[in-house]
C-alpha cells in the first residue's frame, strides 16, 4: 500500500528572525510513511552537520530496511515489534556515525541533535525521540503532547519540583539530557500508538512551541485542519511573529484515511487489483 | 549569578552569591546566611538553586517566611522579588538573561552528570536529574558564546494593530458583522470553499484554505499566498460578499 495517499503531510523549516543558519532538518519518505526532525546543537556549522546526518541517514536507512512489501506478510504485533527494532537500529547507526564524525573532525567536536522519528504503518504510528524536539497529536479537539521532553525542566516538573506554570519562566529551557550523537551510545526512546483517521501528527523542534504556546497551535491546527501546507507555514509564521529567537521548524501528517494492511491470502489478492 | 541582597530598615547589611546548590538562611552560626535576629528560627529557609533558577523554601520556622508580601511555603524566585523573614529583607537578583531579551534563548545544550559520562551503561532518564538536590551537573557548551544577537526584526516597534472586522453585504447572513478578535478567523463555507484571516502584528492577511476555486480579492482571485488587507477590501468568497474594514 502506498502511505502518501493516505497520509497528506507538509513540512517546514526555517531560521527565525534571530539566527543567520538553520540547525533543525526535516526529511520524509511519504510511500513508506515515515517523517524525521532533528534540531542540530554544536559549534559554527557543526548543529546542522549533525541534524543533517541524523535524518538523512535515519531516511535512507529505513528506506532501505523497511520494506512494506515484505513487513505486510506479518502478523500487526510481528510488524510493530520490527518498526521498533528497526528504528532503534537507524537511531543507533545514527548516533556512532555522529559521534564517530564529531570525534574525527575537531571543527565538530561536541555536536549533536534531538530527534523525533515517526513511521506510520498498518494504522498505527512507532514514534522514536531524543532531546526536546516534540511530537503532538491532534485528535477531535484535544491535542495532547506525546513526547516527553528529555530535558531538565522536564525532570523538574516531573519530580513535582515546579508546577507547568513556573516552569514557563523558567531559564533553564535549553539544555536536553539526552541528545544523539553525545555520547559513544544511545538510548531512544519508542513507543507505538495506535491512529484513528483525521488525526494530526504534529512533529516540532524547541523553536515552535517555546515560541507559541500550546493552546494556540491548538487552535491553529483546528482551524487549518483542511490544509496541511497552509498550517505548517501558519506555524512557523506565528513563531516568527512572536519573535522568532530560534530555528523552527513543522511536519505535519494527516491521517486522511485509514491504512490498515490486508491480510491472509484473499485480502492480499485482492489488494493487487485496487 | 543570583544573589541575594540583606537589608534591614533599608540599610544594606550583606551582599551573597548563590554559588551553591543549597544555601541556608537562619539564625544559629552555621547557615550561609546569618541572620541574628530572636525572629528568625535556626534554620529558618533555604535557597535550591538548580543552574540559572533558584527555589525558597521554609524549613517550618517559627515565624513564617514571606515573598513580595506573600507567606510561602516553596517558591520558584523571580529577579526583584523581596524576600522578609522577620524584618530582614532579602532582594533577588538574577543577572541571568532575563525573560524577555532574546539571548534567553539560549542554543540549546547537554547537560549530564559526570558519573554517567561517556561509555556503555545503561542510561534512563530517570537516573539523571530527577530529586532535589542533582549531582553538580556538568555542562558542555558547544559553542563560545556569540555576540548578542540582534533584536528580532519588525517585533518590537510595531503601532498596536487597529481592531477590525468584516461585515456581511449578501447572502442569508447580510448586514452581520464578525469582530476579527482572534489570531485566525476562518471565513466561508467548509467542504465548499474557506479562507483564512490571519490577524498578525504588522496586519491582517486573507489565505485560501480549502475548495477546487479561490475566493476573489477586490474581484481578483486569491491565489494560493496570502494578502494583505486594506480597509475596505472586498471579499467574495462561497458566492457571498463581504468587506473588510478598520474599526473606527
Amino acid at each position: 500500500m502506498n502511505l502518501s495517499q493516505a497520509l497528506q503531510s507538509a513540512s517546514l523549516t526555517d531560521p527565525g528572525r534571530v539566527r543567520d543558519h538553520n540547525e533543525d532538518c526535516v526529511e520524509s519518505r511519504p510511500e513508506i510513511g515515515l517523517y524525521v526532525l532533528a534540531d542540530g546543537m554544536g559549534g559554527y556549522n557543526a548543529g546542522e552537520v549533525a541534524s543533517g546526518m541524523a535524518t538523512s541517514l535515519i531516511a535512507d536507512g529505513l528506506a532501505e530496511t523497511w520494506q512494506p512489501r515484505e513487513v505486510d506478510r506479518l502478523s500487526r504485533d510481528e510488524a510493530m515489534a520490527l518498526a521498533e527494532r528497526l528504528v532503534r537500529e537507524q537511531v543507533v547507526r545514527a548516533n556512532t556515525a555522529i559521534y564517530t564524525t564529531s570525534q574525527n573532525n575537531p571543527e565538530c567536536a561536541g555536536m549533536g541533535t534531538t530527534l523525533v522519528v515517526c513511521l506510520f504503518y498498518d494504522n498505527f504510528v512507532s514514534v522514536a525521540h531524543i532531546g526536546d524536539s516534540r511530537l503532538y497529536r491532534l485528535r477531535g479537539e484535544t491535542m495532547e503532547q506525546v513526547t516527553r521532553d528529555h530535558s531538565l525542566l522536564q525532570e523538574q516538573l516531573d519530580s513535582g519540583l515546579i508546577t507547568p506554570e513556573e516552569a514557563k519562566l523558567s531559564q533553564n529551557k535549553n539544555l536536553v539530557t539526552k541528545a544523539l550523537g553525545i555520547d559513544p551510545t544511545v538510548e531512544p526512546e519508542l513507543h507505538v500508538y495506535e491512529t484513528e483517521p483525521e488525526d494530526l501528527y504534529l512533529l516540532c523542534s524547541d523553536g515552535l512551541n517555546d515560541m507559541v504556546d500550546d493552546e494556540e497551535i491548538r487552535l491553529t491546527l483546528i482551524t487549518l485542519r483542511s490544509n496541511p501546507s497552509l498550517t505548517v507555514q501558519q506555524l512557523v509564521q506565528a513563531a516568527n511573529d512572536n519573535g522568532g529567537r530560534d530555528n523552527v521548524s513543522a511536519m505535519l501528517v494527516r491521517v486522511a484515511e485509514p491504512f490498515a494492511v490486508a491480510r491472509g491470502w484473499l485480502a492480499r489478492f485482492k489488494a493487487l487489483f485496487r | 549569578m543570583a544573589k541575594l541582597i540583606l537589608s534591614v530598615d533599608g540599610q544594606v547589611l550583606k551582599e551573597y552569591t548563590l554559588s551553591k546548590e543549597r544555601t541556608l538562611i537562619g539564625r544559629k552560626p552555621h547557615n550561609d546566611i546569618q541572620i541574628d535576629n530572636l525572629a528568625v528560627s535556626g534554620e529558618h529557609a533555604a535557597i535550591i538553586t538548580i543552574l540559572n533558577d533558584s527555589f525558597i523554601e521554609d524549613l517550618g520556622s517559627t515565624n513564617g517566611t514571606m515573598v513580595n508580601g506573600k507567606p510561602i511555603k516553596k517558591h520558584f524566585l523571580q529577579a526583584n522579588d523581596v524576600i522578609e523573614i522577620g524584618k530582614h529583607k532579602l532582594k533577588y537578583f538574577n543577572d541571568a538573561p532575563s525573560q524577555t531579551s532574546p539571548a534567553d534563548f539560549e542554543k540549546t545544550m547537554i547537560i549530564r552528570s559526570p558519573a554517567k559520562a561517556p561509555p556503555p551503561a545503561e542510561k534512563s532518564s530517570s537516573d539523571t536529574v530527577t530529586n532535589m538536590r542533582p549531582p553538580a551537573p556538568e555542562v558542555v557548551k558547544p559553542a563560545a558564546p556569540v555576540a548578542p544577537p540582534p533584536p528580532p526584526a519588525g517585533h518590537a516597534e510595531h503601532a498596536p494593530l487597529p481592531e477590525a472586522a468584516i461585515q456581511v453585504l449578501s447572502g442569508a447572513a447580510a448586514g452581520r458583522t464578525l469582530d476579527l478578535t482572534k489570531n485566525l478567523t476562518t471565513v466561508g463555507k467548509p467542504g465548499l470553499q474557506v479562507a483564512v484571516i490571519t490577524k498578525r502584528p504588522n496586519g491582517y492577511f486573507i489565505t485560501h484554505v480549502e475548495g477546487a476555486t479561490f475566493p476573489t480579492l477586490n474581484g481578483a482571485s486569491l491565489g494560493a499566498t496570502a494578502h494583505p488587507l486594506a480597509d475596505h477590501d472586498m471579499i467574495e468568497i462561497a458566492g457571498v460578499k463581504m468587506e473588510f474594514f478598520f474599526k473606527p
